[in-house]
């Protein structure tokens, strides 16, 4: 069925077809209607789900680890600082190996205040060892939402969906919203192993030992960096556990055969652009411009960027003339974090394409297709490869 | 309640089982064994970090034969919320779910996620042992300190301020149920759980807790610690219920009696051995006053 909604109701009615039995959240600019639209499913009976209206966003994801903990499906949204005063819980979180899904409509970071999009807010939390996926429109938003749900408990890891603020959250576009049935064939209910059973008392999330340890049955447990060791096997398993899903749900409903990276005019480019979010499909215009007047060109959207998939960006981008990282993000005092990232993956590469990175579109400055145009035109010309990032939009 | 609990009518049943990493003479571990005694079998527990982290064993041992989620310092009240939405969601009905937390967890670092919990009507019963200071971490003051007390981060002097009234915030709420029990009365304590537990929406219990490491006492002095407590009037025993508060058991016999001077309290532990005599003064004018105010109550 299509619909015709903003991007926070597409990611609302994900969680409402994924059948969640607990949501929690706290209101955050621009998440907010995504809150109102789940507190109104469940009101409504449209869900049969538990809203808790928590004080914090810190409390929405407490709640979201003890339910899950408690063997519920699980579910929570958030924003900028609101994501930051998660921090702690989010390592906890994905500690406790609980399948948490969570939406992030993404927002630019205070101070100073700021309540318009750039993606610092999710790309700051990227070690915490979260899978981070982003959609580029709204239906990407419906489909990763609903995919999340299955990648989070196939691998015991807690999942973002992250899409940008107001460019996508409070925006309108038409997107398919997929039979409940068809879902219900694609995701199971959620049984773990372990949850809080008075039949079957366990202590979970005990203080754990550095070295490893025999239980009361003489049987050796692991310390804490066996424990953090699997985690981190387990995370980069999920690039190919993403791909089965993905796969599975393109056979289902039609959509999807890009999990990883997104590709745009790429094949015969000796330039591409890389970039995370809906600039990718932003820049979509900027690569058919160009081709008009003969440049090489393409662009390549990050959907999946925690476990980073390193060799799938490497088999795109190994053998480009050069690679231009477009980012809504910074790691202060030193470089963009996609940038960074694909420096390291590319660096095993025989012949390595020349690499600039660019800052735009912080605190939600406007982004201009003319902008973008010059950018990589001037990379294309050479002129932009050196590690400093060259800032885009800058007016003083 | 029909009967009334005695040493022969409690359950033989033990949740805590022998070999865990208390202290000696820790008042928590009398707390814990018979509070879980009162709950049952059927009891879920969610505990931030406290001494109670430490005393539940370290993986992959566990001293307790209930199922427990550790969670994050802040989020006790929030995290008991989520388990029972799980609980809602799952239809499983007949389960105490029980926040477990110490007096810095409840009061200070985790008082904003109780106070929602309570502010929703949660369905959650929530112990507070309050031994009085950052225990686990190595005896550091804490809100719910006592004025005077000497603590490894009021070293000389002691706290300058007063205890935070954590029950009478939490009462504040308008939450059906309210207690404060001690240590040292088991069996009052047993009869506060066991009643919590027939009881539903948010329930709080506030525990006085004797510490002998923290309040520098010998091992084998914590009853008498705890019971000198309440005997002196500082530590009062009653339970809050439709706004109305009611002194109860050992608390109960003191109205209109004369009590033991706090002194007694004071000069049996070393975290007092600063308090000049003018504070000592100042603060039995101040438990004067608040016994004078409930015995005017009583004879209304």
């Amino acid at each position: 069925m299509y619909m015709i909604e903003s991007g926070n109701v597409a990611a609302a009615t994900g969680v409402q077809l994924a059948r969640t039995q607990v949501i929690a959240a706290y209101p955050i600019t621009p998440q907010t209607p995504l809150t109102e639209k789940l507190s109104e499913f469940v009101e409504s009976g449209v869900l049969d789900a538990q809203y808790i209206p928590v004080e914090s966003e810190h409390s929405a994801m407490a709640v979201c680890i003890a339910a899950s903990t408690a063997g519920a499906r699980a579910f929570t949204a958030t924003s900028a600082n609101g994501l930051l005063y998660m921090h702690e819980q989010l390592h906890w979180a994905v500690g406790a190996r609980l399948p948490l899904v969570m939406c992030v409509a993404n927002r630019g970071v205070g101070a100073p205040w700021t309540v318009w999009n750039d993606q610092q807010d999710s790309m700051s939390q990227r070690d915490v060892g979260w899978i981070q996926l982003y959609a580029n429109d709204h239906q990407q938003i419906i489909d990763t939402t609903i995919k999340a749900f299955r990648l989070a408990q196939t691998v015991s890891i807690p999942v973002m969906v992250c899409y940008d603020g107001y460019l996508l959250s409070h925006t309108y576009m038409p997107f398919d919203k997929p039979d409940q049935e068809k879902v219900d064939a694609f995701l199971p209910p959620f049984t773990p192993r372990h949850f809080l059973d008075p039949e079957d008392p366990g202590n979970f999330n005990t203080v754990t030992l550095p070295d490893i340890r025999p239980g009361v049955d003489g049987t050796i447990e692991p310390g804490y960096m066996e424990i953090r060791h699997n985690l981190h096997q387990e995370l980069r398993e999920a690039i190919e556990v993403y791909q089965e899903i993905d796969r599975e749900y393109q056979e289902q409903f039609g959509r999807g055969g890009t999990p990883l990276v997104e590709e745009y005019r790429c094949d015969d480019a000796d330039y591409v652009a890389v970039c995370i979010g809906s600039l990718s499909y932003q820049f979509r215009d900027v690569i058919d411009l160009m081709r008009e007047k003969g440049a090489k060109v393409g662009v390549m959207g990050i959907q999946m960027y925690r476990p980073f998939p390193d060799q799938a960006i490497v088999a795109a981008l190994a053998d480009r003339k050069g690679v231009i990282v477009f980012e809504k993000a910074l790691s202060y005092g030193n470089q963009g974090p996609l940038y960074g990232d694909i420096k390291s993956a590319l660096y095993s590469c025989e012949k390595k394409p020349a690499l600039s990175n660019y800052i735009l579109g912080l605190g939600g400055r406007e982004i201009k297709t003319s902008q973008l145009i010059d950018a990589l035109t001037e990379a294309c010309a050479g002129q932009a490869a050196e590690d400093a990032p060259r800032w885009i939009g800058l007016k003083l | 309640m029909d009967n009334k609990a005695t040493i022969l009518n409690l359950t033989e049943e033990e949740f805590v089982h022998p070999g865990n990493r208390a202290c000696s003479g820790c008042g928590l571990s009398i707390v814990y064994r018979i509070g879980l005694k009162a709950l049952g079998k059927n009891t879920v527990l969610v505990v931030p970090p406290s001494c109670l982290t430490v005393m539940q064993g370290l993986y992959p041992v566990a001293s307790t034969k209930i199922p427990c989620v550790n969670v994050t310092f802040a989020s006790t009240g929030a995290a008991a919320s989520g388990v029972r939405g799980a609980m809602k969601a799952l239809k499983k009905d007949g389960v105490n779910v029980v926040a477990w937390a110490g007096d810095g967890g409840t009061g200070d670092i985790g008082i904003q996620a109780l106070s929602g919990a309570c502010e929703r009507g949660e369905d959650i019963i929530y112990i507070c042992y309050d031994n009085e200071a950052y225990m686990n971490t190595g005896i550091q003051r804490s809100g719910t300190t006592p004025q005077g007390v000497l603590t490894t981060t009021t070293p000389i002097r002691g706290k300058l301020q007063e205890k935070k009234d954590i029950p009478a915030i939490i009462a504040a709420h308008g939450i059906g149920y309210v207690a404060t029990a001690s240590a040292a009365f088991p069996l009052d304590l047993y009869e506060k759980v066991k009643k919590a537990t027939t009881l539903s929406g948010p329930r709080y219990i506030h525990v006085h807790t004797p510490c002998p490491p923290g309040w520098n006492f010998a091992t084998r002095y914590t009853i008498k610690v705890g019971k000198l407590a309440v005997e002196t009037g500082l530590f009062d025993l009653y339970e809050i219920e439709d706004g109305r508060l009611t002194l109860t058991g050992p608390s109960k016999r003191l109205l209109g009696k004369k009590r033991k001077p706090v002194k007694e309290y004071f000069d049996v532990q070393g975290r007092f051995k600063s308090l000049d005599p003018e504070l000592v003064e100042t603060l039995q004018g101040r438990i004067d006053a608040k016994w004078e105010n409930y015995n005017d109550q009583q004879q209304q």
